[in-house]
């Protein structure tokens, strides 16, 4: 698919070149001109005023999808644990669905987990979808997309949320692919466009430091993953709502896996997506001895070490403590970046976090735009300080109190 | 066993510096490299190969620079190449791009498995693997940390969850989507690099008529999400840049945290502390 400038009708204003993530335009004798670079991404198309920029693209009729309707979240479960993802997508369900003027259901799969259904409808659910089978007991991908996707077909949904957890992440696509949908993964922002009344999905996209907005005009229902700790819960308790048990019609030949073993690996620390305070470490700390240091600031604050996807790959952290795309989102009081040096991946997992302060030797670093507090240093010999500091103050605290 | 590995080639987003004149992050002269991920998957087809035979064909759509990508899989060990491009395939969602890669895998035909990285470092929607795996009606298995077993019609896995992993036996043909703990990816050899590069090397490239698919339902026309509006991301903040030594810079620090609001979470100005 090809783009290109009407020179005639173009005047130069420039705000196609704001808009595009990969500064494949340019402006040339006054009027705008695509360069090779350009991946036909379609973000420019919208935002010409002139209607200067034209592409190859067919026309494309809008279906007619007013048959559509109410939000659905997927309530994940293992073991008959809910995951906390699911309660905090109902919170945001129930925002999306008061802009529509429509309902909220979550969807339960699993066997023996009816007990799960009060809970999801005291956080927002007015109807619970629930499907259980022995062959529903463990997640498997094939039975979870088939019965899901014969559910949307019967029911119709307009939107559709899972948890971008390992679950969801496996889940989402297949899912979205057998019914049709389009999908937008891991979305930081979510809300109802009033015009439209379509689902507009933001997202950090295209590897560079830009957010998109995402729309899915053409499928239904509108589908998007949401990563945990990005949205927030919001209990209703007292909150009415009904369950609804559907049928499931799978055989266990027909699915072409099996789960042998679980095997639970023990987890010495807290999960780092609850954790107030962040002391994370990159490739700067150089290895396990570095982040000792970090280990003691961490424990001085109360705080959990996490570190980016290079100290995760090096093992100098368990991978389950690893902050960014690839990793997790964190949301803390205090974030302290050491030896990081910002790349775009590491800080969509950060950037929400309610302090930044960031330790690094290269002043240059992308993570000082977007720290609060910047300290261009060694971290070896700044984070013991802090810990000295830092010990100093809650000896002060204590010896005050007694 | 007869493998196909899909591979992206991307920008090396993680090497991104700032413009110290302009603080904006410079986005040109970002070198052109294999999806970590998808590096992964080939040094699995390797290890496949080395044990039970077969040959192992490596898949790419992009643009006519991919091939770069391309003969370094070959570098690597893989048999023979396919570069997918064409101007119709510009544009495309992970709907369009599934349905492009799936179209080319069905010509392809032969195959027992697909292999893939979990996620590209530039999209990072980890979807390809499963909407390919869907397109061709094949089980698939996420986040493979190791393979265990593998024969024939069956093939034994470990498939990582957020606090352990599970055992997944998957019957053949079967689609896999690998993430970094599962191996070292090998170095390409020079020799092969050499030879990948010649006029006689195993790489075709195919483009929208090869697979027999029409434009419209293709790149950014068959897409079912598109891009209406992009934007710089609020999180730039206004930071303070703390001056002096070790020890001031620190001292700088904590009494700014003590200030803040942040101070709450913190441990260390607990229960007694002034604000």
């Amino acid at each position: 698919m090809t783009i290109w400038i009407e020179i005639d009708l173009c005047d130069g204003c420039r705000r196609c070149l704001r808009v595009c993530p990969y500064d494949a335009l340019e402006i040339q004798d006054g009027k705008a001109r695509v360069l090779d670079r350009c991946t036909s991404c379609g973000a420019c198309l919208e935002v010409c005023r002139n209607d200067a920029i034209s592409s190859d693209a067919e026309e494309r009729e809008i279906p007619d999808f007013s048959d559509h309707r109410d939000v659905w979240v997927f309530a994940e479960q293992r073991d008959g644990r809910l995951n906390p993802v699911s309660l905090e997508l109902l919170g945001k369900a129930r925002e999306l669905a008061a802009d529509l003027g429509e309902k909220v259901a979550a969807v339960l799969l699993g066997h023996g987990v009816a007990g799960i259904a009060e809970t999801l409808i005291d956080h927002g659910a007015d109807t619970v979808y629930l499907a259980e089978d022995p062959t529903l007991e463990r997640f498997r991908t094939t039975a979870y997309a088939r019965v899901m996707a014969d559910l949307i077909r019967d029911r119709k949904p307009g939107i559709l949320l899972l948890g971008a957890s390992h679950i969801g992440r496996d889940l989402a696509p297949r899912l979205a692919r057998r019914v049709g949908a389009g999908l937008t993964a891991d979305c930081t922002d979510l809300s109802i466009d009033p015009d439209e009344r379509i689902l507009l999905q933001t997202r950090p996209a295209f590897g560079g430091n830009v957010m998109a907005t995402i729309a899915n005009r053409y499928s239904r229902p509108q589908m998007a993953t949401v990563r945990p700790g990005v949205m927030e819960m919001n209990p209703m308790p007292g909150h009415g709502g009904e369950v609804v048990r559907e049928s499931v019609s799978l055989r266990e030949e027909d699915i072409r896996t099996r789960v042998l073993e679980v095997v639970r690996e023990k987890k010495e620390r807290q999960d780092i997506t609850r954790a107030k305070v962040i002391v994370a470490g990159g490739r700067g700390v150089g290895g396990s001895e570095g982040f000792t240091l970090l280990r003691e600031l961490a424990e001085v604050m109360g705080g959990e070490v996490a570190g980016t996807r290079i100290a995760a790959e090096e093992g100098w952290i368990p991978a389950e403590n690893q902050v960014g795309q690839t990793g997790k989102t964190v949301r803390p009081e205090i974030y302290i970046a050491c030896g990081i040096s910002g790349a775009i991946q590491h800080r969509a997992g950060m950037m929400n976090a309610r302090y930044i302060i960031a330790v690094n030797t290269d002043p240059r670093a992308p993570i000082f735009q977007v720290a609060d507090w910047s300290i261009v240093g060694d971290l070896h010999e700044v984070v013991p300080e802090m810990t000295r500091q830092l010990r100093r103050e809650a000896d002060k605290t204590t010896s005050e109190e007694g | 066993m007869n493998i196909v590995v899909l591979i992206k080639q991307v920008p090396n987003t993680t090497e991104v510096k700032l413009d110290p004149k302009t603080g904006n992050l410079i986005r040109e002269g970002l070198e052109s490299i294999i999806n970590p991920d998808d590096r992964h998957a080939l040094e699995t087809a390797m290890g496949l190969r080395e044990t039970l035979g077969g040959r192992v064909t490596v898949l790419s759509m992009g643009p006519p620079q991919a091939i770069d990508a391309l003969s370094e899989a070959l570098g690597m060990g893989a048999d023979r190449a396919v570069l997918l491009s064409d101007r119709a395939f510009a544009g495309a969602d992970t709907w369009a791009t599934s349905f492009t890669l799936g179209k080319a895998i069905e010509k392809i035909a032969d195959f027992d498995l697909i292999l893939c990285g979990r996620q590209a470092i530039d999209g990072d929607t980890a979807q390809i693997g499963p909407q390919v795996a869907e397109f061709l009606d094949l089980p698939q298995v996420t986040y493979v940390s190791r393979v265990e077993e593998a024969a024939d019609d069956r093939i034994t896995v470990r498939r990582r969850l957020e606090d352990g992993y599970e055992r997944i036996a998957c019957r053949l043909p079967a689609l896999l989507t690998v993430i970094g703990e599962i191996n070292r990816p090998r170095y390409p050899d020079v020799g092969r690099l050499i030879a990948a590069c010649r006029e006689k090397a195993p790489i075709q490239i195919w483009n929208a008529a090869d697979i027999g698919v029409q434009t419209r339902e293709v790149g950014l026309s068959g897409s079912l999400t598109h891009v209406i509006k992009t934007f710089a991301p609020k999180f730039q903040r206004q930071g303070e840049r703390l001056e002096g030594d070790t020890e001031t810079v620190v001292r700088e620090l904590i009494a700014r945290l003590k200030k803040s609001d942040g101070a709450t979470a913190c441990k260390a100005f607990d229960s007694a502390c002034s604000l």
